[in-house]
């Protein structure tokens, strides 16, 4: 008699998507703010939102609360059908806005008991809820602040709470550290680390680079409503930027004469304050390198010149 | 990468039971209500002051100062005519104002609204939400000049106990009145319009002052369209006694008002809110 032949492994079914957006346009009067955006975030990971001023990024935002409805195009957050049923998807998500709309007048915890009821939080677990959100926003000694007098990044780090006061499975953060000293960024990053690693689906456009390529998992450049490059941060800079980039300096016209040589050549460049700099240069013919180098630095490509070889913009 | 879209529908909560969220939900609407609450225990005393102070000083003035020359009025004496007529002044003043200044903030400066409507909570029901809040507070300081005129000698009667209710009714239909404006104006000035040639004429020919029928005819007979006539009407009539089928007549108009107004301050907060 044979053995009976070990079962085979269950395929792994593919990771569900927290956010699904299939062609979706939004446009105001003659401005299209969206323009057939098609985007994926599977559940438990960090998409970062990275593009220029007037991308689209806040009408992405927007749409996936239900606060713009799309022209057209399909949109699921966890697994609901907007805008149909966006108050459904509204009460698993957590909404950090890019601009402060706390009640300045109220305590941080006041502000948070507040939310807490608006997301249905039970009665019973509603105190427990409120300090679990101040411990995770270190805010715990500020609990009975009011709002308008903690600090920038306190608000900031209160605005984050707000948004988390219910465990959502989503949270949808815009520009989360814009305007912020470099101290309190770093602080913003650990919070929102710590919920990448409790599996809490992120959702953050930003035009931070930094904040892109230390958070995200996957990264989405957009530009002009829709998106123009989609992967993790490193796979974006090897497609589109290389292992290297040459910053060559010299004098304007001296850059101009070379710009026009290294694109005749077929490599991309973009300016970089003083120097030019050459993506993908470890390319670069060696009679082309040798020709620069004497007055160029290599360096590792980085995301930002992923951003600016497909925006067209530098970073503000 | 392939990513299959969930397609159950979850709990509403994180792991709350599954449920549809249906419209007008009291948990949202209750939601609203409580950071109103929680906002006013913050600035209760000087709210209060004016809701209470104003009409008081109009009813004191002209109690006082008409009335030295007016004894009596439809049979009534002439302070607990304008003592009666006052409340509708006061019920306006603490909806209509608060709302349309409130309701523009919240959403033009403060972004309140935004915060509120990424929640699991709609216009509607914030609308509504709004509207109630406001609605109860009116019920409340509408009963001021009540007191006041019952210290200078109205005699209190049974029927005054529904003042409260008729306050309440008048300032919900008051207070999504200023939430349409605040919806249809682009600028705080803009406010101005409404009040010099809205609101003043209706609390001045509301009857609360003096009969509307001393009017010119055309003008009386269109205070039946002003629902601060009928706050005027019921609250006499709740003080001194009125005919049922009279009584219902306002009811019925002032359910339209606040019916009527509900739902355009909706489509108009919508339109704002909404993109």
């Amino acid at each position: 008699m044979t053995a009976p032949a070990p079962a085979a492994e269950p395929a792994p079914s593919p990771p569900r998507s927290a956010i699904a957006l299939r062609g979706v346009h939004k446009a105001f009067g003659a401005i299209r703010a969206v323009d057939g955006l098609d985007l994926e975030v599977p559940e438990g990971s960090c998409l970062g939102l990275l593009g220029p001023n007037g991308a689209g990024k806040s009408t992405t935002m927007r749409l996936l609360t239900a606060q713009a409805i799309a022209d057209g195009g399909e949109l699921e957050v966890l697994g609901y059908r907007l805008p149909e049923e966006s108050k459904q998807a509204r009460a698993r998500c957590g909404v950090v806005p890019q601009q402060d709309n706390l009640d300045v007048e109220l305590s941080a915890r006041q502000n948070l008991a507040v939310f807490a009821r608006l997301y249905r939080v039970p009665v019973r677990e509603r105190r427990a809820a409120i300090d679990r959100a101040l411990a995770l926003a270190n805010l715990s000694g500020r609990a009975d602040t009011p709002a308008d007098e903690l600090s920038g990044g306190m608000r900031r780090r209160l605005l984050i709470a707000r948004a988390l006061v219910h465990r959502p499975q989503l949270v949808l953060m815009d520009e989360p550290t814009v305007g912020l000293d470099p101290q309190v960024r770093q602080e913003l990053w650990s919070l929102i680390d710590g919920l990448r690693s409790d599996g809490v689906t992120v959702l953050m456009s930003t035009h931070y680079i930094e904040e892109a390529e230390r958070l995200a998992d996957t990264v989405a450049v957009m530009a002009a409503g829709k998106v123009v490059a989609h992967g993790p941060p490193g796979a974006l800079v090897a497609e589109h930027a290389g292992r290297e980039a040459l910053e060559v300096y010299g004098r304007p016209d001296r850059l101009s004469e070379v710009e026009g040589l290294v694109s005749a050549a077929g490599f991309v460049t973009r300016r970089t304050g003083p120097a030019l700099a050459i993506l993908a240069a470890e390319g670069l013919p060696a009679g082309l390198a040798a020709e620069l180098e004497p007055n160029g630095v290599r360096r590792v490509a980085n995301l930002e010149d992923v951003f600016v070889a497909l925006t067209g913009e530098e970073i503000a | 990468m392939a990513v299959d879209t969930a397609s159950e529908p979850r709990s509403e909560t994180g792991d709350g039971p599954s449920r549809r969220l249906r419209r007008l939900e009291p948990a949202a609407i209750g939601g609203v209500l409580y950071r109103e609450l929680t906002v006013y225990t913050r600035y209760w005393f000087s709210t209060t002051f004016s809701s209470i102070v104003e009409p008081t000083i109009y009813l004191l003035a002209f109690g006082f100062g008409l009335g030295a020359l007016l004894t009596e009025v439809e049979g009534f004496d002439y302070l607990d005519f304008i003592g009666t007529g006052i409340v509708a002044t006061a019920v306006m003043f603490s909806s209509a104002f608060p709302s349309m200044f409130g309701t523009f903030v919240k959403r033009r400066f403060q972004r309140t609204y935004d915060a509120i409507l990424a929640a699991p909570v709609d216009t509607e029901e914030l609308v509504t939400a709004e509207a109630l809040w406001l609605a109860l507070r009116a019920g409340v300081y509408g009963t001021a000049p009540l007191l006041v005129a019952m210290v200078f000698g109205l005699e209190p009667a049974l029927g005054m106990l529904l003042v409260p209710f008729i306050g309440a009714l008048t300032g919900f239909g008051f207070a999504s009145f200023g939430m349409f404006i605040a919806g249809v104006a682009k600028s705080i000035d803009n406010f101005n319009y409404v009040i010099s040639a809205g609101l003043t004429p209706l609390f001045l020919v509301a009857g609360t002052f003096f009969p509307v029928d001393t009017l010119p005819a055309p003008i009386a007979a269109a205070s039946v369209l002003n629902p601060l006539y009928h706050c005027v009407e019921l609250v006499r009539g709740a003080t001194f006694g009125i005919e049922a089928t009279a009584a219902a007549g306002h009811v019925l108009a002032l359910v339209a008002f606040g019916a009527i107004m509900w739902r355009l301050a909706i489509w108009r907060l919508r339109a704002r809110l909404i993109d």
